[in-house]
């Protein structure tokens, strides 16, 4: 694989966008329109060279491909090696799709400040791409911080009236989770003698190492999935984030932790994954269950959507540690599927929300009446969110339950009344804003959707149709990848049995 | 047989800085005051001089004067970082000098003299070469920190700091005193070896230790003699506040890392609970009590005070890579350090200086070059990835897990997190708020200043490799274990 470092290109494409609308210069007005065309074309660009990596992407393969690695840091064995396997080459097309989409949804709704907003949402792509990429230890770590500091201000300068609080409480919640991560990545790197990821998996961690190392590990991805009770930030930077903050943190932030377990967790760390396992089980099932309850109360939309992401991701960190190969690759799919739908939800409050000014769900009712189109779109992804056979939603919660039910039966019972919560929070929310009467007088006058705005939500509908229907294209190249993930899992976790338990091992081979 | 001239090529740094001091003097006394922008261009060209004497020269370990001096790379390193830092800080002060009325011959002087003993400082070998530099360094900082004598408050630094800093220099001289009265020896080699032996060493030379480490805490500024830090910074002239803060603290470190790692290194066990301590208390003091500052001068006292505590976490480790730690630390601090004090420079309105947080309200908007230079030192001070402060937390961090001082490392993650809050809410003021009056531009030199550091704090990540192995290298020079 030798040639293009398409990677490399992919990551950092969006800086030379970052750059260039830097060196504009001119009256405030000229400055924002050509940042915006300038933003949207470099991250069109950008999705454009992604499609390659796709279209390059060996799905039979297991290995990770598009390797590249320079030496960065001499004599320290720090690498820039970057690689994508079946688990994070979606994940790099996910941000790469949703970053135009975000930056389109803005173009009316963020007047202050345009430049530096586009420049922030350019570094972020560069910053996720670069995390779902990176096959370094110390160089994952860079990219997937570094993430905080556009968030931070995004949310913050862009934001609601408590955006202050909410970036505040964004930037040390996640802040709180990496450095112990970092000292995890700092312990690894003392004990393999290099970052490298591969030869972290490798490993064999000691008992004891490995449950430290989980833990500190998990402080981080938990926060960022986030599971309960870690969870209290999302909805609040959900609230005050524009709305196309909400889409890059529901699409791609949230699935930074539930990637992180896939590849260093669970690989890393088979004993402490089991071992915890109860933990992340129990976790998740309260994930699922409250927060759609909580969900049914919300009188704000987006803070409705917020929790539903809570219990969406509870499915994910389900699945991936019920360690079958249905539930790992729900995990992935629900990741997949949650990142278009959640995504899409939030550019559907989006454009009432830019129209009226208000999330308050009180505030609207008989939509549907002004706003067919709106209501259409707003249909499939409610029903999407919901796991309406047919749709992205149905194929991962299915994948997670037939997981889960093969690893507990309780689990999977209690996962399932999760599903009928989740029907019942967005069926409420679908009615009381889009049906009922027209009463408001305000709301008479409401326009439909644009061009620009169909424009931003008919690839969403596609591909929460493809996702539906035809589950295959995405399932296929993810499934290489998993079925090497539980095989390495099960040698390394046979191996520490083996070790452990000589004696044992001898007497059952006698008769 | 030793010989009678000492070699003294091996200090040609320290003779250039020197000479050139005096001769400024010279100029000063016979030019008078308006000879002060001269002055301060002379000390630019005295410091790059030595800052070349100082590349050309260094060569492998060479002790010289009869065992009081020593050069290696160690010193190299850390001289290279003292001297950047004066230059910088000498030619950011120009413009303030010139608008506060401060503009007197002897400031560039004092800071010739200063700089000159914090080379002498990293290079001492000699508990007594190490007093003579140190109180050279401090009684020039004494003198610059009540600089602007009709000033209450310059007043006050001053005189406080003398006399908390003669309190220290007090102990380090009576801690020295019972190290030589018990070891019988002055030299940093000789105390070494006498060490080296395994036996555990006497109660009067632990009491020794312990003042000389009271000492060398306080000239770090590192809790718990850090009392007199906030008030000296907030009082002091900005450029000399910004002074403090770089150079003479990259001198001290390299002084306790020296002092630690050389003669007392084999009391190891001795020591490292204490400077464990130290830091503990100085990372958290560091985080907490910066949280309800609105002077910014006085949040960057506590954050320097923190940042000590970072650094010492390396030197806990006690180990080459604890070294190298402390090393890359230092080196990280410098850009960030001087950047962030560059945009305090630039805090004037109406050709005052203003120094309230909430002075910088809204900069964003009215003026974003300053803004977003200092909102990536800030973001660098918290230790975000990739800028600069980030690696010298990896690096000191790294030690502490390799030592096993797993308690520490934790800790001082966590007490960064606290730190994080005050750091990301000068960034709020500037980014978030409502824009209050402009301030004026700055000066071409500030200006220049906060770019560079700006930039080399930025893109740190890029080019940091030769640093690393440089500090590792200077870290092997120490001879630790």
């Amino acid at each position: 694989m030798g040639g293009f470092p398409i990677l490399t290109v992919t990551t950092f494409l969006p800086l030379a966008g970052v750059v260039f609308i830097l060196l504009q210069r001119g009256d405030d007005a000229t400055v924002a329109r050509v940042s915006r065309w300038a933003a949207l074309w470099t991250s069109l660009a950008t999705f454009l060279l992604s499609l390659f990596i796709w279209a390059g992407f060996d799905p039979s393969s297991a290995k990770f491909q598009f390797v590249e690695k320079v030496n960065w840091l001499q004599g320290f064995n720090i690498n820039y090696y970057m690689g994508v396997d079946g688990i994070s080459v979606f994940f790099v097309l996910l941000s790469t799709l949703l970053t135009p989409l975000c930056i389109l949804a803005s173009w009316e709704a963020v007047h202050a400040r345009v430049r530096e907003y586009m420049v922030a949402f350019l570094v972020l792509e560069t910053l996720m791409v670069g995390t779902f990429c990176a096959l370094d230890l110390v160089l994952f770590y860079i990219f997937f911080e570094s993430v905080l500091i556009p968030m931070f201000l995004i949310i913050g300068v862009w934001g609601g009236p408590r955006r202050v609080y909410s970036a505040f409480k964004f930037f040390l919640y996640t802040l709180l989770g990496s450095v112990l991560m970092l000292l995890a990545i700092l312990a690894i790197y003392r004990e393999v003698g290099n970052a490298d990821i591969p030869a972290a998996m490798a490993h064999g961690f000691s008992k004891g190492m490995q449950t430290w190392l989980w833990l500190a590990f998990f402080a981080s991805f938990a926060v960022k999935v986030p599971m309960w009770p870690v969870h209290t930030w999302l909805p609040d930077a959900h609230v005050e984030a524009p709305t196309a903050g909400s889409v890059i943190l529901a699409g791609v932030l949230l699935k930074m932790g539930g990637y992180g377990f896939l590849r260093f967790s669970l690989p890393m760390f088979p004993d402490a994954t089991i071992y915890f396992t109860p933990l992340v089980y129990t976790l998740s099932i309260v994930a699922i269950i409250y927060t759609s309850l909580v969900a049914l109360a919300q009188e704000d939309m987006k803070k409705l959507i917020a929790y539903s992401s809570v219990a969406h991701m509870g499915f994910v960190t389900l699945g991936t540690f019920t360690l079958t190969m249905q539930g790992i690759q729900g995990a992935i799919f629900q990741m997949l599927s949650h990142g278009v739908v959640s995504a899409a939800l939030f550019l559907v409050v989006g454009v009432v929300y830019d129209r009226m000014h208000t999330r308050e769900i009180a505030r609207y009712g008989g939509l549907v009446e002004r706003m067919p189109k709106y209501a259409l779109v707003f249909m499939v992804f409610m029903l999407a969110s919901v796991g309406l056979p047919g749709t992205s939603g149905f194929v991962g919660e299915f994948l997670v339950l037939v997981g889960s039910f093969q690893a507990n039966t309780w689990v999977c019972f209690l996962a399932a009344t999760g599903v009928i919560l989740g029907a019942a929070y967005m069926l409420v929310l679908y009615r009381r804003v889009i049906f009922g009467t027209l009463v408001r007088a305000d709301l008479k006058s409401i326009l439909d959707m644009n061009m620009r705005e169909i424009a931003v939500f008919a690839p969403l509908i596609l591909l929460v149709f493809w996702m539906g229907v035809f589950p295959n294209s995405f399932l296929k190249p993810t499934e290489p990848a998993v079925a090497e993930l539980i095989r390495k899992f099960n040698t390394q976790r046979t191996a520490a049995i083996v070790e452990m338990m000589p004696a044992a091992g001898a007497t059952e081979a006698r008769p | 047989m030793i010989p009678i001239l000492p070699k003294a090529s091996l200090a040609l740094p320290e003779i250039i800085l020197a000479v050139s001091a005096m001769a400024l003097m010279m100029v000063g006394a016979f030019r008078r005051n308006d000879a002060t922008r001269t002055c301060v261009w002379l000390g630019m060209a005295g410091l790059l001089l030595a800052f070349l004497a100082l590349v050309v020269v260094t060569p492998m370990r060479q002790v010289t004067f009869h065992g009081q001096f020593v050069a290696d790379y160690f010193a190299m390193f850390m001289k290279v970082l003292v001297l950047i830092g004066s230059a910088l800080t000498l030619v950011m002060s120009l413009d303030y000098l010139k608008r506060e009325g401060m503009a007197r011959f002897e400031y560039p002087v004092l800071i010739l003299f200063a700089t000159l003993g914090m080379l002498m400082m990293v290079s001492a070998n000699d508990l007594i070469s190490l007093y003579i530099g140190l109180e050279l360094q401090s009684l020039s900082l004494y003198v610059v920190a009540a600089f602007k004598r009709d000033e209450v408050r310059s007043t006050e630094a001053g005189l406080k700091y003398f006399v908390l800093g003669a309190l220290s220099s007090g102990m380090l001289l009576y801690g020295a005193s019972l190290v030589y009265g018990f070891a019988g020896t002055t030299n940093f080699d000789l105390l070494a070896k006498s060490f080296a032996g395994g036996a555990s060493p006497s109660v009067g030379l632990i009491v020794g230790i312990v003042f000389v480490l009271a000492g060398l805490s306080f000239k770090v500024s590192a809790v718990p003699f850090h009392m007199w830090t906030p008030d000296v910074y907030e009082g002091a002239p900005t450029p000399v506040t910004a002074f403090f803060a770089v150079a003479p603290k990259i001198a001290a470190i390299a002084l306790f890392t020296r002092a630690m790692t050389g003669p007392f290194g084999p009391l190891l066990a001795q020591w490292q609970q204490i400077v464990q301590f130290v830091s503990i208390a100085s990372m958290l003091l560091g985080a907490f009590a910066a949280i309800s500052q609105t002077n910014i001068k006085r949040l960057m006292a506590y954050s320097s005070i923190g940042h000590v505590g970072y650094a010492l976490v390396g030197l806990a480790a006690g180990t080459q890579m604890g070294i190298s730690g402390v090393l890359i630390y230092m080196a990280t601090y410098l850009p960030m350090n001087l950047g962030a004090f560059a945009c305090i420079l630039a805090m004037k309105r109406d050709g005052k200086m203003v120094e309230e947080i909430s002075d910088l309200a809204g900069l964003a908007r009215t003026q974003p070059k300053v803004a977003y230079a200092m909102v990536i030192f800030l973001f660098s001070m918290v230790g975000l990835p990739p800028l600069a402060g980030f690696w010298g937390k990896v690096f000191v961090f790294l030690a502490a897990i390799d030592a096993g001082l797993i308690p520490l490392a934790v800790i001082g993650m966590l007490a960064s997190v606290v730190g994080a809050y005050y750091y990301i809410r000068v960034i709020k003021v500037m980014l978030f708020d409502e824009p209050a009056k402009p301030f004026d531009r700055p000066s071409p030199e500030v200006a220049a200043v906060m770019g560079l550091s700006a930039v080399v704090t930025l893109f740190f990540f890029i080019a940091c490799w030769p640093i690393f192995a440089a500090a590792q290298a200077a870290a092997k020079a120490l001879q630790i274990g």
